[in-house]
């Protein structure tokens, strides 16, 4: 593997990571940590005690003004008026086809201010997709690619909030589920969420750029206790994997609708309209064409992201993303396929390399924390 | 790190050829198993299959990623490494003492396997 080139970009955190011997690879044009320890081992440090992630590559794209929750209701499937201030929902960017432009967290910023997470590969497309919708809507906008302002770090796993809390000034029992507070962490000042992409109870913290070294060796002192392990996009694919989640770029994008993707929940059906509510109110009542399903492999066999699945010995679809995950130590994955195929039990034949496996449609998610106390609601996340 | 009685491929395989029995074993060196992370599967071929150097014998998987294997030597597979089957991680554990298939090597051995130090160099 070559080195990743000079050009990336780099987040606040680049010296830390290069400090501690991670592997840095090319990720939607940053320098990013793929691993530190190795992917099973910061995989298995979230699943049972607590993982720290740089996230900062991650796009913050604010909306504000007296007609914010009018543009974000028009560009984004989910219902944004039943957010509160510091409520964070799950939504789509979608297209007029239903198609997906990005998954995002919405944030409830203030009254008239939402700020969306957005992928890396995606903070431009978002941005110039959103300004120009904006510019076509009229109303009184201001939509700005913050994402140069926003350090973020992910403190995931079943001790994270006793790790974070020995560092914040928030009460962090009573944040709820996908809620956010304002508070100070290793004192800086930030923006805490309870969100993640693990499957894990945990946090994300946005801090001002000059601040992120001190907030992430923060979290690494405070964590020693517990055997803290910085982790890096390995893990985290193979986490958000086992816990179910979908991947743009992998699970959906521009050619999959919103429903294909196995994502009805962030359609606000109730809403007058949004881009593209047309083509998946239609699709929802002719049914969709095709799928993601989550599979197990039942073929000793691991099938990989792009192996087609096999009707006969025609391809009719493909894996989208596939592994052997450290912790349920199964080859699982996901796959688009024709919706006849779609149903739980049914069995799938995969072209693994030029050999042809079975695999078996399984629901989802493949893991589930089991919630002793601390934080409920359902899945999902960026 | 590279043992010097292993020859080495610019695959990153390496193979120990005992002499006096005219039998080699095969296996990926430590660099191979760094790039490729935490293995989690070795497909391996049937023994009594005939190999030629350069061949594909088989396969490793890590969580991240896939690799063919391919054979330093021409000869017949007479035994495959069966704990790589439920502990894989041995690769990753101790690369130059985990051999994947013991090969009775057929004719000499290829010219262009590598040294240690040749391929520490290789890989620099």
């Amino acid at each position: 593997m070559p080195p990743p080139s000079t050009d990336l970009k780099r987040t606040a955190l680049y010296d830390r990571h290069v400090a501690r011997g991670a592997r840095m690879v090319d990720f939607a044009g940053w320098a990013m940590p793929l691993q530190y320890s190795g992917i099973a081992d910061e995989h298995l440090a979230v699943r049972q005690r607590v993982g720290i992630f740089d996230v900062s590559h991650m796009g913050e794209i604010e909306i504000a003004g007296a007609d914010a929750l009018a543009l974000v209701q028009h560009v984004a499937s989910n219902d944004a008026s039943r957010l509160d201030v510091g409520q964070i929902q799950y939504s789509a960017i979608t297209t007029p086809t239903g198609t997906v432009v990005d998954d995002v967290l919405v944030y409830r910023w203030a009254d008239e201010h939402y700020l969306l997470v957005v992928n890396a590969a995606n903070t431009r497309k978002v941005s110039q997709w959103i300004t120009a919708r904006a510019a076509e809507f009229g109303g009184d906008t201001a939509v700005v690619n913050a994402s140069s302002r926003y350090a973020l770090v992910a403190v995931q796993g079943p001790a994270a909030r006793e790790v974070l809390g020995e560092l914040c000034t928030l009460d962090l029992s009573t944040l709820k589920y996908y809620r956010f507070a304002t508070g100070e962490v290793a004192g800086a000042r930030a923006v805490i969420s309870r969100t993640g992409y693990t499957g894990e109870d945990g946090f994300e913290i946005f801090v001002p750029p000059a601040q992120a070294v001190q907030v992430w060796d923060a979290l690494l002192s405070a964590g020693e206790r517990f055997d803290l392990k910085p982790c890096g996009l390995g893990a985290r694919d193979t986490l958000r994997l086992e816990a179910g989640m979908r991947l743009y770029g992998n699970e959906m994008d521009e050619t999959v609708t919103v429903l294909e993707a196995g994502l009805g929940p962030l359609v606000g059906w109730s809403k007058a309209s949004f881009i593209g509510h047309d083509a998946l109110r239609r699709e929802r009542e002719a049914g969709s064409s095709r799928r993601i399903v989550a599979f197990e492999m039942v073929d000793r066999a691991i099938a990989r992201p792009g192996h087609p699945v096999l009707d006969g010995d025609e391809p009719c679809g493909r894996v989208t993303s596939g592994t052997q995950t450290p912790y349920l130590q199964k080859a699982i994955g996901f796959a688009l396929v024709p919706a006849a195929m779609a149903e739980t039990g049914r069995e799938l034949t995969i072209d693994v390399r030029g050999r042809r496996a079975t695999a078996r449609v399984v629901p989802e998610p493949f893991y589930r924390r089991s919630r002793s106390g601390g934080a409920s609601g359902s899945a999902g996340g960026n | 790190m590279y043992p010097a009685d292993l020859k080495y491929t610019r695959e990153h395989e390496w193979v120990r050829v005992d002499d006096a029995s005219g039998e080699a074993l095969v296996g990926i060196t430590h660099f191979a198993q760094e790039q490729l992370g935490d293995v989690v599967f070795v497909e391996l071929p049937e023994v009594g299959r005939t190999l030629t150097a350069g061949e594909t014998f088989g396969s490793i998987e890590s969580v991240k990623t896939v690799s063919d294997l391919y054979s330093p030597v021409s000869g017949e597979v007479v035994a495959i490494n069966e704990e790589l089957d439920k502990h894989p991680e041995r690769v990753n554990q101790a690369p130059h003492d985990t051999w994947m298939i013991r090969v009775r090597v057929a004719g000499d051995l290829p010219a262009d396997l590598l040294d240690a130090s040749a391929y520490e160099a290789l890989i620099k």
